[in-house]
């Protein structure tokens, strides 16, 4: 699943301006949000940043804690973990639970806001199964 | 094109999008000249004690929506776990989502470690997650309970920052309050004695401050009592209509009647089953 691999690129920017994926080639304003370059690359919110990295950096954070108080081998061993479980996923246009990524994480003791607000069960859109299926297995 | 769309759906990063979103949105009304509705407030006089058994926890009614008070009656003591509650001035959804998001942590947190929970844990996850938030969150809470090691009242500011008190008030009208306190504050209070304070110290707030006003809400909790006294004392009653425009029956005299009757006739008749299925 070589190919495969390209549905998980980390550092792609999906730039609205330049390539609109709306019908007709304009950028479809109810699904994408308003267009504007400068959105796609600075940051609209001051904490969007300090929000999108949260989770990484807490999980930096305990690892480089557990290494200093339990050695090497602690965080390695769970960072194994934790890279299995980030496997577990359904196919690719359904959202799925990360239940063992969760409990690994401990956030399946607590609730935050990504728990109650933005949940994919009620958002408006689906991926086309085929398509995105395709894409991931690198035949299209 | 495709390609794009399926990357898109993959990703969808929770918190950022939202923000973001919002952000964007009210750049651009902002741009055509228009302000987003103003988020309903609650100008507030919030305080809390600690006397000789417990915590006593105060507030007024009034919500308000710029110069305009939406909520005459609102809630503003809210529910954390059985033996804490918190009391929430600022954004009024601020605070009760957070009170909420707080309250089912809590409850979880308990539920793990099998112990009533504490007035420090309910204050250390408070304060975390509002310092994550930098101040966007607009709740400043007045948070007191009784847990194994005593009455313990914590005041919460919207940046994070917390202060353990034996007395505390918060909101717009929390000048008024902290003045009758510095006033008649003693250590190791009756209940009675305690419950009068507080009263009078929101009163203070409800009359001399725009921002607070209606009624008093009071929380007392103890060892093993809790009492929720909402009202404990309506400061603002609603007048009563002293007198009446309508007239009563026979003020005008009737001098002649006469009864027309329409005479109709049935043209069509059309019968709809109702589907009671």
């Amino acid at each position: 699943m070589l190919n495969g691999r390209r549905g998980f690129l980390k550092d792609s920017v999906p730039v609205a301006g330049l390539c609109p994926q709306g019908a007709y080639g304009i950028q479809d304003c109810l699904r994408s949000g308003f267009s504007s370059v400068k959105n796609e690359l600075l940051p609209s919110h001051p904490l969007e940043l300090s929000e999108k990295n949260f989770q990484p950096n807490k999980d930096k954070m305990n690892f480089s804690t557990l290494r200093n108080i339990q050695g090497l081998h602690a965080p390695l061993k769970l960072q194994m973990e934790y890279r299995a479980a980030r496997q577990i996923q359904r196919l690719p246009f359904l959202p799925s639970s990360n239940l063992a990524l969760d409990t690994l994480r401990g956030n399946d003791e607590s609730i935050g806001f990504e728990d109650i607000l933005c949940d994919p069960a009620q958002s408006e859109m689906m991926g086309e199964p085929h398509l995105m299926v395709e894409y991931n297995l690198g035949l299209l | 094109m495709n390609e794009h769309k399926g990357h898109k759906y993959i990703f969808q990063i929770v918190s950022g999008s939202i923000l973001s979103w919002n952000a964007v949105l009210e750049g651009e009304a902002n741009k055509v000249g228009y302000s987003l509705p103003a988020a309903r407030k609650t100008g507030t006089t919030i305080c809390g004690v600690v006397f000789k058994d417990g915590v006593i926890l105060g507030a007024d009614t009034r919500a308000t929506e710029g110069m305009i008070v939406a909520d005459k009656n609102c809630s503003k003591i809210h529910y954390i776990s059985p033996n804490i509650y918190c009391c929430g001035a600022g954004t009024a959804a601020d605070t009760e989502m957070t009170t909420q998001i707080i309250s089912s942590n809590l409850e979880l947190h308990a539920l793990s470690t099998g112990r009533v929970p504490r007035v420090a844990t309910a204050n250390r996850m408070l304060k975390q997650m509002l310092f994550r938030y930098q101040g966007y969150i607009g709740a400043a809470l007045v948070l007191g309970g009784v847990d194994c090691n005593g009455p313990h009242l914590y005041s919460i500011y919207p940046h994070g920052s917390t202060d353990k008190l034996p007395y505390v008030t918060m909101g717009s009208g929390s000048l008024a309050a902290m003045a009758v306190f510095e006033d008649r504050y003693k250590p190791d209070m009756e209940e009675e004695d305690a419950k009068r304070l507080v009263r009078d110290a929101i009163a203070a707030g409800i009359f001399n401050d725009l921002g607070s006003g209606s009624n008093i809400d009071l929380c007392v909790i103890t060892k093993g009592k809790l009492d929720y006294i909402r009202p404990h004392d309506e400061a603002n009653k609603k007048g009563v209509r002293t007198g009446d425009y309508k007239y009563k029956r026979g003020t005008t005299s009737v001098l002649t009647k006469s009864v027309t009757a329409l005479n109709l006739e049935v043209v069509e008749e059309t019968v709809l089953t109702m589907d009671t299925s």
